[in-house]
């Protein structure tokens, strides 16, 4: 078994992009039993936290920026570990994400066992 | 109260506090003399109330011989003493005479400090409940022994090694401190609800047995909820838990003692008292912002306390177990999670979760498969419950398993 960083992504530069309460709502449910589906193959390492849509962007100089990379269209949404034997097993449980159906993306990323 | 059965009854109740109060006193690492102090009071008891008959205030009784035995103990045990005297609590330097406190007070408090030496992180979970049943509820080693379903030589032998570690550790029992409390709570509560997990799954057939079980867990976590520090929102939270499940406990088993399955039960047998003070203590751990899995399991056992299947019903349930899982993960909740997501999301959806469980060598895993393809393809489901019939090992389980076969056989003949 490998761990794997799944990050999901989300546009959070137009308003458009970014769904209503209404979906919002409506997505507790389907993710939460995502979430529930992975944790019931004890394949979660850790539970998903919900994180803020403020966010700072620290750059070289000190420079700091608000708004996580507003300039780009694929700011982080979410973000946990979850525990799968190869990347095909872990892309199958990534295409489970529902918010994949509001344009969010999904990212996994194997993580490199320790040197033994 | 009969003579012959006011003893053991007194000799439950009071065994534990003597022990308790005389170790709180002398400090763990001197347990065995409290141990002998309690055991010798009560063999004076049964001498000398059967001859004199039953003294008016038998506890009254109990305690003065106790206090007295103590006292004679140390004077006979001068070096002891010496040793002993210095750590020994209520002892003012002014009086000579020592004094034994068995206020209600004191006895809570020596309970509690008990509870939490007992939890010792070096010490095995199963151990833990040994200690406890032995120490705190006053059970001999046969009885624990049934109670595990085990012999008195296995039992007797972990409560030695507990014991011995106890003292190795020269753990002292004292009033937990707010820190320690931080710590070790959680440890408390899991050896609590362990306690009454053995009496209330247990596949022992003495009712009476397992009955104790549960009430013993119970009394302690009432304990619990007296004390100011230990009046947590988890321990608020693992009492209703115990209420809501101690509620079916008449329900959930027949005349012959065979176990009658959650939808089976005959409702009017719930203790709605229990299920009531259940409410009441969910509504007491319903502050702070930590959420313990007891507060999960307890709201998964409060909805089971409404019989009719509703949408809103399972849709809870399924919430909780999603939260459950994702503090916890246990074979035993990503089953009933699967169950809870076919009474919510419908068969079809819980049939393809309930295939990524890799939980092939359960036998509940099949009995979920069984129940899963009932209506939907009978044959598997019949395939399913007979490989669960072969993987179940206790009669209990085995039994359950034949109940599930015949009634999808029955059914299959009805329909024919």
């Amino acid at each position: 078994m490998n761990e794997f960083l799944l990050a999901i992504h989300r546009d959070l530069t137009s308003k458009d992009a970014s769904p209503s309460p209404e979906q919002m709502q409506a997505a507790i449910k389907p993710f939460q039993d995502w979430i529930g589906s992975i944790a019931a193959q004890n394949k979660l390492v850790s539970p998903p936290k919900r994180w803020d849509a403020d966010g700072r962007v620290v750059k070289q100089n000190n420079t700091v920026i608000n708004g996580p990379y507003a300039e780009i269209k694929e700011s982080l949404g979410g973000l946990f570990l979850i525990r799968a034997k190869d990347y095909d097993e872990a892309v199958e449980i990534a295409k489970g994400c529902p918010i994949l159906q509001w344009g969010a993306t999904v990212e996994l990323r194997m993580a490199i066992p320790p040197v033994q | 109260m009969k003579d012959e059965v006011l003893l053991p009854h007194l000799f439950r109740i009071e065994y534990r506090k003597l022990v308790s109060v005389l170790s709180y006193m002398f400090g763990i690492q001197h347990i065995e003399i409290a141990e002998d102090i309690a055991s010798d009071t009560f063999l004076a008891a049964t001498e000398h109330w059967s001859i004199h008959g039953n003294p008016a205030n038998p506890t009254a009784w109990l305690y003065t011989v106790a206090k007295n035995k103590t006292k004679n103990y140390l004077k006979r045990n001068q070096l002891f003493e010496q040793k002993l005297r210095p750590a020994i609590r209520y002892t003012s330097s002014a009086s000579e005479e020592m004094e034994i406190d068995l206020s209600p007070k004191n006895i809570n408090d020596s309970q509690l400090a008990m509870m939490f030496a007992v939890c010792h992180p070096g010490i095995s979970q199963e151990a833990q409940v040994a200690l406890a049943l032995n120490l705190l509820c006053g059970f001999g080693v046969q009885e624990i022994a049934d109670a595990f379903l085990t012999n008195k030589e296995v039992i007797y032998k972990r409560l030695t090694r507990a014991k011995d570690k106890l003292k190795e550790e020269n753990f002292e029992v004292g009033q937990p401190g707010r820190e320690q409390i931080g710590d070790r709570l959680e440890t408390v509560l899991t050896t609590i609800y362990l306690l009454f997990s053995e009496g209330y799954y247990s596949t022992s057939q003495n009712t009476i047995l397992r009955k104790d079980l549960c009430a013993e867990a119970m009394r302690l976590n009432v304990l619990l909820a007296e004390n100011e520090l230990t009046n947590q929102p988890a321990a608020n939270a693992l009492l209703s838990l115990m209420c809501f499940h101690a509620s079916r406990f008449d329900a959930r088993t027949d005349e012959a003692g065979e176990s009658v399955l959650y939808e089976d039960q005959d409702e009017t047998l719930w203790d709605t008292a229990l299920i009531k003070q259940g409410e009441n203590y969910l509504n007491l751990a319903s502050i702070g912002s930590k959420l313990s899995r007891f507060h999960l399991e307890a709201g998964i056992a409060y909805w089971h306390t409404h019989k009719k299947d509703s949408a809103e019903k399972w849709e809870n349930i399924l919430q909780l177990y999603n939260e459950l899982l994702q503090l916890a993960y246990s074979p035993i909740a990503a089953l009933n999670r699967t169950f809870a997501l076919a009474k919510a999301n419908g068969k079809p959806a819980a049939i393809v979760e309930a295939k990524k469980l890799d939980l092939k060598t359960n036998h509940f895993y099949f009995s979920l498969l069984g129940h899963l393809y009932t209506e939907v393809d009978d044959s598997l489901a019949l395939e399913h419950f007979k490989t669960a019939l072969s993987l179940a090992a206790s009669t209990g389980d085995k039994k359950m398993m034949q109940k599930h076969i015949d009634r999808l056989q029955q059914t299959a003949t009805t329909v024919i």
